[in-house]
């Protein structure tokens, strides 16, 4: 992490694309693999995951100077779920149908990287405004990279986007393929390529799964050897 | 409940909804740590220790304190807290009763607590209203079924380490479109546990 002083508008906009969670650090792996079946599941996945992380962005950097360092980790993980249970009550109420698409991954945004990850490493050091809107731009970035999964599989799986019917299947029949897991893997590593071309093109590092992003690196013996790998 | 009963959730946990394959819980330890058989292994045997004692654990807590005072609500906070507990727990007793055990599982242990997996084994118990002995043998099957995923992997990927890769598709893109292939060839397990036992 570069430890010159960001503008908001940097920290904000850092999330869409230069730090994409998904495409460029590469965490939250399981939720977009696992939503990205249908374009609608993944703006949904993606708003609920951005409401918890600007909620948790906010109380971890007004805590920040309270939690003792060495049951940091514990602590950010209760406030985590505190909003998760905060939206996964909101959601049963007043979205029941997509509490019922994200099903257990709703619940599981508790153990989301991209969450801890953000705590760990920008809102237990940072100023509470920065916090949100990194919380907010990370949010939104992660949205995006849902957005595109899932639109590209819902189109190719099924034929249909936001549930309208784009290729009805005369002339090509929708691979289904693309809507079951193999699907997702595949989808998420030619994005993964693309997203490398392009920072390869703007001289910048291919995306890769190391220890660095993990919010577990610290207490990770493997990773203070130089990581799993 | 039979044995049969026992053996097609295990089954169906290992093989056709394999955790990591179809239900898309733990990639990261899937992509992160297996490059090498060996730690493979170590992750894998970590994670089926630690799904068995957390499943062992929140069931009881769900069954008879949870549910009974209409707390269902308080499900997400006790279960990663208790996991997170239980992992630290364990760490510790194995660090200082069985050295040996804690040098081959002992790493792995921290990564674990924010792993879904554990987490999604546990609400998946209870979502499923499976009884104690099965959530039991789920779980075992999920850990299982994580190994074997695991393992299985670890072997595809010695081998694109000598193959020549596109610049831009090396590294973690070639990563998951193997990950792809694998998980095509699990597609063909689909219907296999019902065939069998219904």
């Amino acid at each position: 992490m570069a430890k010159k002083q960001k503008s908001l508008g940097e920290v904000f906009t850092a999330g869409f694309i230069k730090e994409n969670p998904i495409l460029r650090l590469v965490l939250g792996t399981c939720p977009t693999l696992a939503v990205s079946t249908m374009a609608f599941n993944g703006i949904g996945m993606g708003i609920a995951a951005t409401a918890v992380l600007v909620g948790s962005n906010a109380v971890i950097s007004l805590l920040r100077n309270v939690i003792p360092d060495k049951v940091r980790i514990p602590a950010y993980i209760t406030i985590i779920a505190g909003f998760v249970t905060i939206i996964q009550m909101l959601v049963k109420a007043y979205a029941p149908a997509i509490g019922e698409a994200l099903g257990i991954y709703l619940r599981l945004i508790v153990v989301n990287c991209i969450i801890l990850g953000r705590a760990e490493s920008f809102a237990g050091k940072n100023r509470v405004l920065p916090s949100i809107l990194d919380g907010l731009g990370m949010g939104i970035g992660f949205t995006i990279a849902l957005l595109l999964m899932g639109s590209i599989r819902e189109i190719l799986g099924s034929g249909t986007w936001f549930g309208l019917t784009v290729n009805s299947g005369s002339t090509i029949e929708p691979m289904l393929i693309f809507i079951l897991s193999p699907g997702g893997f595949f989808v998420f590593g030619l994005l993964i390529a693309l997203a490398n071309k392009i920072a390869e093109g703007k001289g910048k590092e291919p995306a890769t799964l190391g220890c660095g992003g993990c919010p577990m690196a610290k207490s990770c013996s493997k990773a203070a050897e130089g990581g799993c790998e | 409940m039979s044995v049969t009963n026992l053996v097609s959730i295990l089954l169906a946990a290992i093989l056709t909804n394999n955790f990591i394959l179809s239900k898309f819980l733990g990639i990261c330890p899937f992509l992160g740590v297996s490059k090498k058989l060996d730690t493979a292994v170590g992750m894998s045997a970590a994670v089926i220790f630690v799904m068995l004692i957390a499943t062992a654990v929140t069931w009881p807590i769900q069954t008879y304190l949870l549910t009974p005072n209409d707390l269902d609500y308080l499900q997400t906070i006790v279960f990663i807290l208790v996991i997170a507990a239980l992992v630290q727990f364990v760490e510790i007793v194995l660090k200082k009763y069985m050295v040996g055990l804690y040098n081959a599982l002992g790493v792995y242990l921290p990564l674990i607590t924010t792993n879904c997996a554990v987490l999604g084994v546990t609400i998946l118990n209870i979502d499923e209203k499976y009884n104690f002995i099965e959530s039991m043998v789920n779980s075992l099957g999920g850990g299982l079924g994580f190994m074997l995923a695991m393992v299985l992997f670890a072997g595809v990927r010695g081998r694109l380490e000598t193959s020549d890769i596109p610049k831009s598709l090396q590294g973690l893109p070639i990563t998951l479109v193997s990950a792809s292939l694998v998980a095509i060839s699990f597609l063909g397990f689909q219907g296999l546990v019902d065939g069998l036992f219904k």
